[in-house]
């Protein structure tokens, strides 16, 4: 029950977040959702994932989006569209949300032990990870040992993102412009 | 209906949070809108993972004693992952609005589009 509430509350704080016109609070609302979200983990059990969130997700990307706002306007000042363009973008996402709602029809029931995701893989990691690897945290072992090369590959895509945006920022020189 | 919902209302909450994530994508002029847009969008799918991963009676993917059985920790090692790898694209979306802002004085989709649109039409050739 407490799910559902946090749930319907994250709904609220991204309304938000995408219609306050001050965009210093946009970001806050973000970190706040990112917060909130990081309470439903916890209560999903998926408290690896938590920490990460609580860090990464509500810390680190706010800090970057005020760094910066800082540079430009902080206010939103857009012209509101007029005509077919005002309420095309609201189309698009109703017919989206509708083929969404009619895919979920055919998903498993929420806690539901026999879903096919429980069937695969995750039994094997269950049952040998502590023997294999001598972890007792499973995402742990999972994370670093069974699929290390996953862990490689984002470490690749940080690094990767990490030099993109040293050049993009970087102080071109006068005589070269 | 009722049965419906209570069954599945998680993804259902996720379909509503995807939509107002892709509707500031689609919709809003404002560069740093879209990009708050596009972090409720990821977290959406996020959440879609770690409830798949659920279980009844599951306890937390941690070896114990008295555990009846253990949430699905696959979901969790691969959002682990792409949190991070998000944060990093969004990293790289902030710096490319810096440059734009840099570039044209404003981070407004519609503006950009008339100077452009002035510089192209005031020049002779291009």
């Amino acid at each position: 029950m407490i799910n559902l509430m946090l749930l319907l509350f994250l709904v609220v704080i991204a309304i938000a977040a995408i219609q306050a016109k001050d965009l210093l609070n946009s970001i806050m609302y973000l970190s706040v959702y990112s917060l909130f979200m990081a309470l439903v983990w916890t209560e999903l059990n998926a408290v690896d994932v938590a920490f990460t969130e609580a860090a990464v997700g509500a810390g680190v990307s706010g800090v970057f989006m005020i760094a910066a706002l800082t540079r430009m306007n902080r206010f939103e000042s857009s012209r509101e569209r007029t005509g077919l363009g005002k309420y095309f973008p609201m189309a698009v996402v109703a017919v989206t949300a509708a083929m969404l709602f009619y895919a979920t029809v055919d998903m498993p029931a929420y806690m539901d032990p026999e879903a096919p995701i429980h069937k695969h893989v995750a039994p094997y990691y269950i049952e040998h990870s502590e023997h294999e690897t001598g972890s007792v945290n499973i995402v742990t072992s999972v994370l670093a040992s069974y699929r290390g090369f996953d862990t490689l590959g984002e470490t690749s895509v940080v690094f990767t993102a990490a030099i993109s945006v040293i050049l993009l920022l970087r102080r071109r020189d006068k005589n070269e412009k | 209906m009722i049965d419906f919902i209570a069954a599945k209302y998680n993804y259902l909450i996720c379909v509503c949070l995807m939509m107002i994530g892709f509707y500031a994508v689609i919709a809003k002029q404002n560069l740093m809108k879209k990009i708050i847009g596009l972090s409720i969008f990821q977290t959406s799918v996020f959440l879609f993972y770690i409830s798949m991963a659920k279980v009844t009676d599951g306890t937390a993917p941690i070896v114990w004693e008295g555990a009846v059985r253990y949430d699905n920790p696959l979901p969790h090692v691969l959002i682990l992952t792409a949190i991070v790898v998000s944060v990093s694209t969004t990293a790289v979306a902030i710096a490319l609005m810096i440059n734009i802002y840099k570039a044209y004085g404003t981070i407004e989709d519609s503006k950009i589009r008339e100077i452009e649109a002035g510089e192209s039409g005031g020049s002779v050739s291009r």
